[in-house]
C-alpha cells in the first residue's frame, strides 16, 4: 500500500474520480496549468485537459454559482476556493442557492457540487489565510461539511463528496496537507459522509474534535497513557449534519467530555456538540463539558508569538484532557 | 393592408398569433392574480405587465425542446412559452402541493420546472446569471447545440452575480444569451439613479461580447435580437447581452403604493402597451381578424378561469412536507 500525504490523498481522489465519470469536472483560480497553489490538482490539466480542469477568472461568487449551474444541469463540479478566507463573496451563492435548491423546488433540482477550500492555521497565513469557517455554514439545512483530519479520510471522503447528490463543503487543513502521511490504498473506496470515526479507544476522558487536532489529541493521549489516563478520541469528520448518535455514545462512554476546536471558541462547531451532550447526557456526565478552542479574536495573528498563542497545539490539549481527567 | 414584419424573420402567421395569445394569456393570468390578492385570496403578486412583449419575442426564438432557461420573477410571459400552464401560474399563486414551481414552498414568481428545463430561482437578485454560465459551460464540454438564457432586470446589472457571470462566459465564450428588461425602475429607483452608464448594453463591450439595445415593447424586435443571439452561441461566437427597453406597468408588487412616479408617466406608458400594439399589427397586416381575437380572447378567459376554480380547490401540502426534501430522500 503506498505512503500518501494528505494531499496526495486530495489529487488522487479527484484523478480517480475524474477517471470513473467524465461529468466530474475541476474549476477555480490557478488549479489548471499550475495545478493549484497548493499542488492539489497538480498532472491533471495535463491529463484530462483545459474544460476539465478549468482556470477560472479570480471571482468566487462565479466559480460557485457558475459550478452550481452546471450542476443542475448534470454535471460533477469540483469548485476549488484558493483559501477558505476566500470563499466569503461566494456566501450568496452556497447558502441562497446551492443549499436551498433542492428543497425551494420540491426536489425538482439539485445541486451535487463539492466545494473544496483549504482552512486552518499554523503556517504563518495570518488573518485571512488562517481562518477556520465552517462554522458560518454549519446551520444551513441543505448543505453538507467535511473536515477529514488522515490521508485515508481525505480520500474516502472526497470521492463521497463527489458523488452525493447534493452539496457538499470540504474543508482541508492546509498544515496537515504535506505534514501527515499515512498508508492509503491504491484501489476505490468511499467513506460515508455523516459519520464520525472513533480514532483512539479509551475509558477514562472522551475529546471530540475534527480536522488537525485530532492528531494533537492523539499525541497527548499518548503521553497521558504513561500517567495511566485512558483517552477516547471521537473525530466528527462530518461537521455538518453532525453524527448525534456517535456523539451521545462517545460521551455516554466516559462521562468526561472535552472538545476540541482551532476555531474561535464562540458559537463554533463545538457549541452545537455540546448542546447536543447537554440534550441527552446529562445525567451520563461525571463533569461539565469543557471546551478547547481558539480565543474569541477575529483571527489569528501573523506574528509567531501571537500565532502560537492562538493555536491548538498537544501540549494546550494535554492540560486540558489532564485537568479534566483529575476533576 | 401593411407590411407583414415578421414574415422577414422567418415566422408564419400562426407563429404570430401564438405569440399574441401567449402575451394576451400572460396579461390575463397577471390581472387575475391582482384580483385575487385584492380579494384577500392569495398573500402576494409580483406582476409582468408591460414586458409580455420582450418575454414572449424572447422566448420564441429560442429552442424550445433544448434550450434551458433561468428566468427571473416577472417573466410570466417566458415561462408560459416554456411550456408552464396558466393553471401550473394559479396553483404557484395559490400555493398548493401541485404547484410544479416549488409545491408551494416559495412565493410566486419564484419559477422551476425541469421538465421544461427551467432552472429554479431565488429572491436575492442576479444569482441565476452564474447558473445560467454554469450550464452554458456544460453545454460547452459536452459538445451539445443547446443555449441558456437568463434574464434579469436594470437594477439587478449592479450586482456583483452579473458581473462575474458575464465575465466568465465572455472568458470562456459561451452559449448563453443574458437579457435584462430594462423597465425603467428597480422598485421605486429610477435608472438615472440605478446605472451610470448611458444604457446597459454597453457594458458588454467590457465582458468581450455583443451588446445590443432594442425595443422591448416590439415582440419582432426582441425575437429577431434573440434569434441572432442564439445562432452566434451556436455557431461558437460566444455570449450575447440583450437590453429589451420596456416599462413596468403595475406597481412593485402587491406590497408597493407606487407612490415615487407620476401618475402620468404611467399613463403615457400605456399608450405604448405591446398587448394593444402588437394585436393592431396583426388586425392591420392581415394576419387575424376580430374574429379570430373575439375568440382567442374568449378562449384565454375560460382558460385563467378553469386554472383559478383548480388552483383553489387544490389541496395545500401536509403540513409536516415542510420536512421534506432538504436532502436526497
Amino acid at each position: 500500500m503506498p505512503v500518501m500525504s494528505y494531499i496526495q490523498a486530495v489529487t488522487a481522489a479527484l484523478r480517480e474520480e475524474m477517471l470513473r465519470d467524465e461529468k466530474v469536472f475541476i474549476l477555480g483560480e490557478d488549479v489548471g496549468k499550475k495545478g493549484g497553489v497548493f499542488r492539489a490538482t497538480e498532472g491533471l490539466y495535463d491529463e484530462f485537459g483545459e474544460y476539465r480542469v478549468l482556470d477560472t477568472p479570480l471571482s468566487e461568487s462565479a466559480i460557485a454559482g457558475v459550478g452550481i449551474g452546471a450542476a443542475m444541469y448534470g454535471m460533477r463540479p469540483v469548485a476549488e476556493m484558493q483559501f477558505a478566507d476566500f470563499i466569503l463573496p461566494a456566501v450568496n451563492q452556497i447558502l441562497s442557492e446551492a443549499a436551498r435548491i433542492r428543497y425551494r423546488s420540491n426536489n425538482d433540482w439539485n445541486v451535487p457540487i463539492t466545494i473544496r477550500a483549504p482552512y486552518g492555521g499554523g503556517v504563518h497565513g495570518a488573518l485571512y489565510h488562517s481562518q477556520s469557517v465552517e462554522a458560518i455554514f454549519a446551520n444551513q439545512p441543505g448543505l453538507k461539511i467535511v473536515m477529514p483530519s488522515t490521508p485515508y479520510d481525505v480520500k474516502g471522503l472526497l470521492k463521497s463528496a463527489i458523488r452525493d447528490n447534493d452539496p457538499v463543503l470540504f474543508f482541508e487543513h492546509k498544515r496537515a496537507y504535506r505534514l501527515l502521511k499515512e498508508e492509503v490504498p491504491d484501489e476505490d473506496y468511499t467513506i460515508p459522509i455523516g459519520k464520525a470515526d472513533v480514532k483512539r479507544e479509551g475509558s477514562d476522558i472522551t475529546v471530540i474534535t475534527y480536522g488537525l487536532c485530532v492528531h494533537f489529541a492523539l499525541q497527548a493521549a499518548e503521553k497521558l497513557a504513561q500517567e495511566g489516563i485512558d483517552v477516547h478520541i471521537l473525530d466528527l469528520r462530518t461537521v455538518y449534519p453532525l453524527d448525534q448518535e456517535a456523539i451521545i455514545e462517545a460521551a455516554r462512554k466516559t462521562g468526561k467530555v472535552l472538545l476540541i476546536t482551532e476555531d474561535n471558541k464562540e458559537g463554533s462547531i463545538l457549541s452545537e456538540v455540546a448542546a447536543i451532550i447537554a440534550e441527552h447526557c446529562l445525567f451520563d456526565l461525571d463533569a461539565p463539558i469543557q471546551r478547547l478552542a481558539g480565543p474569541d479574536v477575529p483571527a489569528m495573528p501573523y506574528a509567531p508569538t501571537m500565532e502560537k498563542f492562538f493555536m491548538i497545539n498537544p501540549d494546550k490539549c494535554e492540560k486540558a484532557m489532564r485537568d479534566l481527567a483529575e476533576f | 393592408m401593411s407590411v407583414k414584419r415578421h414574415e422577414a424573420l422567418g415566422l408564419t402567421d400562426t407563429e404570430v398569433i401564438e405569440m399574441f395569445k401567449t402575451m394576451l394569456l400572460a396579461r390575463k393570468i397577471d390581472e387575475r392574480m391582482w384580483l385575487l390578492n385584492r380579494a384577500g385570496k392569495i398573500p402576494f403578486v409580483i406582476s409582468g405587465q408591460g414586458q409580455e412583449a420582450a418575454q414572449v419575442g424572447a422566448a420564441f426564438a429560442l429552442d424550445r425542446t433544448k434550450d434551458y432557461i433561468a428566468p427571473y420573477y416577472r417573466d410570466i410571459g417566458v415561462v408560459l412559452t416554456f411550456g408552464m400552464t396558466a393553471t401550473e401560474l394559479m396553483l404557484s399563486a395559490f400555493a398548493k402541493a401541485e404547484d410544479p414551481n416549488s409545491g408551494g414552498r416559495q412565493m410566486p414568481g419564484h419559477f422551476g420546472q425541469k421538465k421544461n428545463r427551467i432552472l429554479t430561482g431565488s429572491s436575492p437578485v442576479a444569482t441565476q446569471v452564474p447558473h445560467a454560465v454554469g450550464v452554458a459551460l456544460a453545454a460547452k464540454m459536452e459538445k451539445k447545440d443547446f443555449v441558456s438564457f437568463v434574464t434579469l432586470g436594470e437594477g439587478s446589472t449592479n450586482q456583483g452575480d452579473f458581473h462575474e457571470g458575464l465575465n466568465f462566459a465572455g472568458v470562456h465564450q459561451l452559449p448563453v444569451i443574458t437579457m435584462v428588461e430594462n423597465n425603467r425602475y428597480a422598485i421605486s429607483v429610477p435608472y438615472d439613479k440605478q446605472v451610470a452608464s448611458s444604457n446597459i448594453s454597453i457594458r458588454a463591450k467590457s465582458y468581450g461580447m455583443e451588446g445590443v439595445t432594442v425595443n422591448g415593447n416590439d415582440p419582432l424586435e426582441v425575437y429577431q435580437a434573440v434569434k441572432e443571439a442564439r445562432e452566434r452561441a451556436i455557431r461558437g461566437d460566444g455570449p450575447s447581452l440583450i437590453e429589451a427597453v420596456t416599462y413596468r406597468l403595475t406597481a412593485h408588487s402587491s406590497d408597493d403604493d407606487d407612490k415615487y412616479r407620476m401618475k402620468e408617466e404611467v399613463a403615457e406608458a400605456k399608450k405604448n402597451d405591446a398587448i394593444v400594439s402588437f394585436k393592431q399589427y396583426l388586425l392591420e397586416s392581415g394576419v387575424m381578424t376580430e374574429e379570430t381575437l373575439d375568440n382567442l380572447t374568449k378562449e384565454i378567459d375560460t382558460e385563467v378561469n378553469k386554472a383559478t376554480d383548480y388552483a383553489e380547490k387544490a389541496p395545500y401540502a401536509k403540513p409536516e412536507d415542510a420536512l421534506k426534501f432538504v436532502y436526497e430522500e
